[in-house]
């Protein structure tokens, strides 16, 4: 186990330094420069914004620099922010998305999970079909109008959660429903279909020969084998929460990761762009390795040997 | 001898989108203590069906008992709430299912499935239980129970899980066992080693056993008794020297004539011609005259009652009316009869 997750852990290491590499030559082919004002400018200006930061080397040169640079955790300086340390900056605006991400991660989850088992227990009942609308409803409802919604109907009207700002629990709260909605309809829409495969297994029939109740064999017996592919599927929509939801960060006016990230793009602060790219990658290849890891504790069948052959 | 189970002109329907399947259409027959019932017949004769119904697993959107009684020691079956019926289940009536490699849970350790049942309906503690399931996997022969009650299902061979889920069923002793063709999965030699371990534990628990096969030499092997099923209905039921020596219901011949045999001098294997009933629209008369070529008018019209042949042996065939002509079993039937009496 500790050789396999050693190599696996290099493997990351591999992974990232590809994606920061091509990421790096590929924000060079975009056009323009991270100047605000750049058409203001004289060529001769110009180049000594370029020296000052570095942009008048050649490529080659400045990606040999960017990533010795990476190595020693030194991500660069950020141009649009007022020269803070892209790290910094990063960690800043880490704290919200990721916590909001987890939040609506972890409720939708559950929610979900509990909602597909009514459902695959009830089939073809009023259970079902509810658990069925809401499915409907969180997959194809941009979390956008959630969020309005939820702003307006909960915020303003019953006036229960603060509408805006980031300034403790309560103010998590309706971004997190708003985020959670699609992961309930995922995590339902799995759970019930693979529920009711796995009801109609032997091994069910087998429980329920022994004696087992309604419960013990819905979760007991027919979660764990159910919960397989919805990991697979729910590993990457966590990262895509975690890393933030623009517009639902902007509507709650929430300073997370994604609206830094867009900005990031279209005024060419490369370092920024660098930054959150490798962070994104870095945070895919980790929840990939959970979920690898989550394979083998639901199921020991797939359970990871020490380096195997 | 005492009955422990009585089924009572059991009537089970199947509701599709086509209509209404009477799978099981009065079925009767009753199980005594310590004995061994061997149910045959093709697949969709309602075999199991019937033994499903027994331990109430049908589902229960689709199926319906329509009529009749399932009398286990006295008690209706049918009529029992399905907390009284997990009761039951496991602890007085357990089952063992066809396919080992699917019927136990790929996720618990073997332990804690045989564990499961002691915790249920004994209330045993938790060590007790795992102290019970080293014992049990030993009975049936598993080697090493210390170490295997640790291990997951995948990590056991074919004919070694159908032992864990003969452990399962047998860990609360029960009085009736239902065995649902539980060699029909495992090559011909693990089959005669689960088939010795069941005739030595029915002697050490003293357990009931209704066995559930389309393998007659299985049947000669292990039964007692054999109720021969067709189209949802009992059609011959004896012991085993009357249904094989001197077999009555013509698709009883066509099942014995079906048997390969080793020294059939025609070579080639025998087939009932046709196909089995569509119980969607269950014929009017007997249901295998179509296939019969014994077959009489009166075969068409009208369902023959249960005819007996003696105390203990009775068939559903209209042969046997003292009106019917006299018809010989087939010379592959006879062939084989004497080969049976020669083994004896």
């Amino acid at each position: 186990m500790a050789k396999y997750l050693l190599k696996r852990v290099l493997y990351m290491f591999l992974t990232l330094f590809i994606i920061a590499s091509l990421t790096f030559f590929l924000m060079k082919i975009i056009p323009g420069t991270p100047f605000a004002s750049a058409n203001k400018l004289g060529p001769a200006q110009m180049e000594i914004m370029k020296a000052k930061y570095g942009l008048d080397q050649p490529v080659p040169v400045q990606y040999a620099k960017y990533i010795g640079n990476l190595l020693r955790g030194d991500l660069g300086i950020s141009f649009q922010f007022n020269n803070t340390p892209v790290t910094d900056l990063m960690l800043k605006r880490l704290g919200p998305s990721m916590q909001l991400g987890a939040q609506a991660m972890l409720l939708g989850t559950i929610v979900g999970i509990v909602l597909g088992i009514f459902a695959a227990i009830r089939q073809n009942t009023w259970v079902d079909y509810s658990s069925t609308f809401i499915a409907v409803l969180g997959k194809s409802i941009p979390n956008f109008v959630f969020a309005g919604l939820l702003q307006y109907f909960v915020g303003v009207k019953l006036g229960w959660f603060p509408v805006l700002f980031w300034r403790g629990f309560e103010y998590t709260i309706m971004p997190t429903i708003a985020l959670s909605m699609l992961p309930i309809a995922i995590a339902a829409r799995f759970m019930r279909t693979e529920m009711i495969e796995v009801l109609g297994s032997d091994y069910i029939m087998l429980a329920k020969a022994k004696g087992a109740s309604f419960f013990e064999i819905a979760f007991k017996h027919a979660l764990r084998n159910a919960l397989i592919p919805l990991v697979t599927v729910l590993g990457p929509l966590a990262i895509s929460l975690m890393t933030g939801s623009l517009v639902v960060e902007k509507i709650f006016a929430i300073p997370g990761l994604g609206e830094q990230f867009v900005k990031s793009i279209t005024v060419n602060d490369y370092p920024v762009i660098m930054g959150t790219t490798i962070l994104f990658a870095a945070l895919f290849v980790v929840i990939i390795l959970v979920v690898d890891i989550l394979y083998g504790i639901i199921d020991p069948r797939i359970r990871l040997s020490g380096g195997s052959k | 001898m005492e009955n422990i189970l009585e089924v009572k002109d059991l009537n089970i329907s199947f509701h599709t989108f086509a209509g209404e399947v009477k799978a099981i259409r009065g079925v009767n027959f009753e199980l005594k203590k310590g004995e061994t019932l061997a149910i045959v017949g093709e697949s969709g004769s309602g075999k199991s069906v019937t033994t499903k119904a027994i331990m109430r697993l049908l589902p229960p959107g689709n199926s319906q008992i329509k009529q009749g009684e399932i009398l286990f020691e006295g008690k209706d079956l049918t009529k029992l709430s399905d907390r009284q019926m997990q009761k039951i289940r496991g602890q007085d009536i357990s089952m063992i299912f066809q396919d080992p490699m699917t019927s136990l849970n790929p996720t618990m350790t073997v332990g804690k499935q045989i564990m499961e049942p002691l915790i249920k309906h004994q209330n045993m503690s938790k060590s007790a239980a795992r102290e019970r399931a080293v014992q049990l996997l030993k009975l049936v022969g598993i080697p090493k129970p210390e170490l295997r009650v640790k291990q997951y299902p995948h990590q056991f061979s074919g004919g070694m899980r159908q032992r864990v889920v003969i452990a399962i069923a047998l860990a609360c002793n029960p009085k009736v066992l239902i065995a649902d063709e539980p060699t029909t999965a495992l090559d011909v030699t693990i089959q005669a080693q689960i088939l010795e371990l069941m005739k030595d534990l029915q002697q050490k628990i003293d357990t009931s056993i209704i066995f559930i096969t389309h393998d007659l030499g299985v049947v000669a092997n292990v039964a007692d008794r054999v109720a021969v099923m067709y189209g949802g209905k009992i059609v011959e039921i004896g012991t085993v020297d009357e249904v094989f020596y001197n077999p009555q219901h013509p698709y009883t011949w066509g099942l014995i004539s079906s048997m390969p045999s080793l020294d059939a001098k025609d070579g080639e294997l025998y087939a009932i011609p046709g196909t089995p009933p569509d119980l969607l629209h269950p014929p009017k008369g007997d249901a295998f005259a179509p296939r019969n070529e014994y077959a009489m008018q009166i075969d068409l019209e009208e369902q023959p009652p249960m005819f007996k042949v003696s105390d203990t042996h009775y068939a559903a065939t209209w042969l046997l009316h003292p009106d019917a002509p006299k018809v010989e079993p087939p010379e592959a039937v006879k062939s084989r009869m004497r080969k049976f009496m020669g083994m004896k």
